[in-house]
């Protein structure tokens, strides 16, 4: 149990460790002068020397890095080149409007998709099967960022349903603003859960403990919901967590269409504009969210499956 | 007859597979009286477990019922509706399956599986679980009432076999179906099983239908017997006749093979030379003649049918006919 959790957090460790220097190194490979860029062309030479110095360019790469460890590693990230505000307040502002976003998409798709798969899978080659399975194979082949920028020209511009930019204020607007963003990155998953669910789903009724509880006489809905079913969703937990990654993208393109604040329009804008300390905030908290969500899947797990639960 | 509580009566059954029909059972005929206990014996793959799956009607979605009527108090149970069905199921007919280890939700915990299945009952929850807990007791399992809340991977081989049949026999069934109880278990725990088995169905009176390849668990628990071989029932009718005066090849076969008794038995089945015909391609004939010593002309080109023998006892075998081929 111990040893499991140490390699755990020591392969989350190394997970954050090269995915930030990675990062670290490519934004310094992109081309032209990150200070120029930063602070404008009118910007005077003293400034610009004091932003060099600030920001350590001046130092070959293998020490910034390790001066950019030193002070994460003290809980600071630097500060915004532009307003002078820490960058993990920044960055913290606007992480809930993206968490607020993938989870809402997750939240959507994977209730949709289990109950698509389950169904599909309670009534195998029959005409509900096959139309879900048309729809699913349809909906993953839709990129988000197409569905996105679709359902913000429909339901926004045409038909105004929802709000088209922005992330609203107070609860019910905030998910008013939630619906179309959501909805476009949430859209491919419905599909990719649903066939997956219904994969697993005939696996699990083809068992023998399903015989069993059939055997008692057990009601068909509780055979397949509770005794089935808990047991089929375990992928689709597994797969949701490492999926973060995908998920997170997804977030950018849905955050940039739709003029949400978060983590991806923080990223854009930072590349956009070389801002050293923002990237590399944002780039440090997805990667984290991204480590997180797959331990926090694996724990999902375990409460799901006492066979997981005790082989720890 | 109006003690018989279920019959099968001229059932076949076929599997539908890519090679063709695969003719699991072919023709079979026996039947269970109230609170007795009729042994099913034959070699793995004669169609044992394909039988007690038809009787409950939980089936692969590949079985054909072709035909022949089960009776169980009379109705014929491959017409019931499936609401029907349900309803006897783990009500009046329960059923222990062969493989202890994948018969129980993995992801439940045995308590609430054991509650699950006495939804018929309107006691509260806290009864249900304190019933749960006896029958766990009654067989065998130590400090029940703690063990209720572990999940079934928490259990050993021949504590979910003894789960299963705790579970089984919660409703007071009128029968019991036991597909190889026992095979999943060492030699003491088998014998104490089959005790427990003998002792519950003394206090509730159910009829078992208990199938093994062990003769030995057959001779011990058993007041009738119906041999298979490769789907088909080849002699039938009460124990003691069958084991001291077999009428037909195979079942003296089977009786020859096994070493003994239920303490020095062997684990692995008795060993008869030759194969197993192909279901998907039945030769005519005897269904055993290939495998046969004593196998005629007449075993070649004709099945021998299923007839009386003397009293309680039926044979399906030609050398039965003696004045006919003589
Ligand atoms: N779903 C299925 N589709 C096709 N063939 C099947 C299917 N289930 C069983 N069979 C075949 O039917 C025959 C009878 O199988 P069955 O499981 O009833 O045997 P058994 O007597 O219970 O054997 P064992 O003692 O090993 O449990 C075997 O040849 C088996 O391979
Ligand atoms: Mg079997």
């Amino acid at each position: 149990m111990l040893i499991f959790t140490l390699k755990r957090f020591a392969l989350a460790a190394l997970i954050l460790f090269v995915a930030v220097t990675l990062m670290f190194l490519m934004i310094r490979a992109v081309p032209g002068d990150p200070v120029q860029i930063m602070l404008g062309p009118r910007a005077t030479p003293e400034l610009q020397a004091r932003l060099t110095a600030e920001l350590a360019l001046d130092q070959p790469i293998f020490r910034q890095l390790i001066i950019f460890y030193g002070n994460m590693l003290q809980g600071d990230l630097g500060t915004d080149v532009f307003s002078g505000r820490a960058v993990t307040q920044i960055v913290f502002q606007q992480l809930p409007f993206t968490l607020e976003l993938i989870f809402g998409s997750i939240i959507w798709s994977a209730g949709l998709g289990i109950f698509l798969g389950a169904y599909a899978a309670s009534y195998p080659n029959t005409l509900i099967d096959r139309m879900v399975a048309i729809a699913s194979v349809s909906f993953v082949a839709a990129p988000a960022f197409v569905v996105a920028l679709l359902s913000l020209l429909l339901f926004a511009v045409h038909l105004r349903w929802f709000p088209a930019i922005g992330a609203g204020n107070g609860f019910w607007d905030r998910m008013e603003h939630l619906v179309l963003p959501s909805f476009a990155i949430g859209l491919s998953w419905v599909g990719y859960i649903a066939r997956l669910v219904r994969a697993s789903m005939l696996e699990v009724l083809g068992e023998h403990h399903i015989r069993t509880a059939r055997a008692f006489g057990l009601a068909e809905r509780r055979v397949v919901l509770v005794y089935a079913l808990r047991i089929a969703i375990l992928p689709v937990v597994t797969v949701i967590g490492v999926g973060m990654g995908f998920l997170l993208s997804s977030a950018v393109f849905a955050e940039i269409v739709f003029a949400r604040p978060g983590l991806g329009k923080l990223v854009i804008d930072s590349i956009t504009t070389r801002n050293y300390p923002i990237f590399m905030g944002s780039v440090l908290v997805s990667t984290g969210l991204f480590v997180v969500s797959t331990a926090l899947a694996d724990l999902i797990n375990a409460w799901l499956d006492p066979r997981a639960r005790s082989a720890k | 007859m109006t003690d018989v509580l279920l019959e099968i009566d001229n059932l076949s059954v076929d599997y539908e597979t890519a090679r063709g029909d695969l003719k699991a059972l072919r023709n079979i005929s026996f039947d269970v009286r109230k609170a007795e206990i009729v042994g099913i014996v034959g070699e793995s793959g004669c169609g044992k477990s394909t039988l007690i799956s038809s009787i409950l009607r939980l089936i692969a979605p590949n079985t054909r019922f072709r035909s022949g009527e089960i009776r169980f108090d009379g109705s014929d149970l491959l017409k019931a509706t499936e609401r029907e069905m349900r309803a006897l199921r783990g009500d009046e007919i329960s059923i222990v399956f062969q493989d202890p280890m994948q018969t129980h939700n993995p992801v439940l915990s045995v308590g609430q599986q054991m509650i699950d299945i006495q939804h018929r009952s309107k006691a509260p929850k806290g009864e249900k679980r304190e019933k749960a807990a006896q029958m766990l007791a009654a067989v065998g399992i130590p400090d029940p009432e703690a063990r209720l809340d572990q999940f079934p991977h928490e259990f050993s081989g021949g504590m979910r076999q003894r789960i299963a049949i705790a579970m089984a026999l919660m409703s007071e069934p009128n029968l019991l179906i036991a597909d190889e109880p026992t095979t999943a278990l060492d030699a003491t725990l088998e014998v104490q099983i089959i005790e427990r088995l003998q002792e519950l169905q003394r206090e509730m009176d159910c009829a078992i239908l208990f199938i093994s390849h062990h003769l030995g668990v057959i001779a011990e628990l058993c007041d009738r017997v119906v041999v298979m071989y490769a789907g088909a029932v080849v002699e039938s009718g009460d124990v003691r006749k069958i084991f001291h005066e077999p009428k037909h090849p195979y079942t003296r076969r089977l009786i020859e093979c096994d070493p003994g008794h239920i303490k020095t038995r062997a684990r692995i089945l008795p060993t008869i030379p030759g194969e197993v015909p192909d279901l998907a391609n039945i030769p005519d004939g005897c269904i055993f003649r290939d495998r046969c010593n004593q196998a005629t002309e007449r075993c070649m080109a004709h099945v021998p049918p299923l007839e009386s023998v003397g009293e309680e006892h039926m044979a399906a075998c030609w050398l039965n006919h003696e004045e006919v081929t003589a």
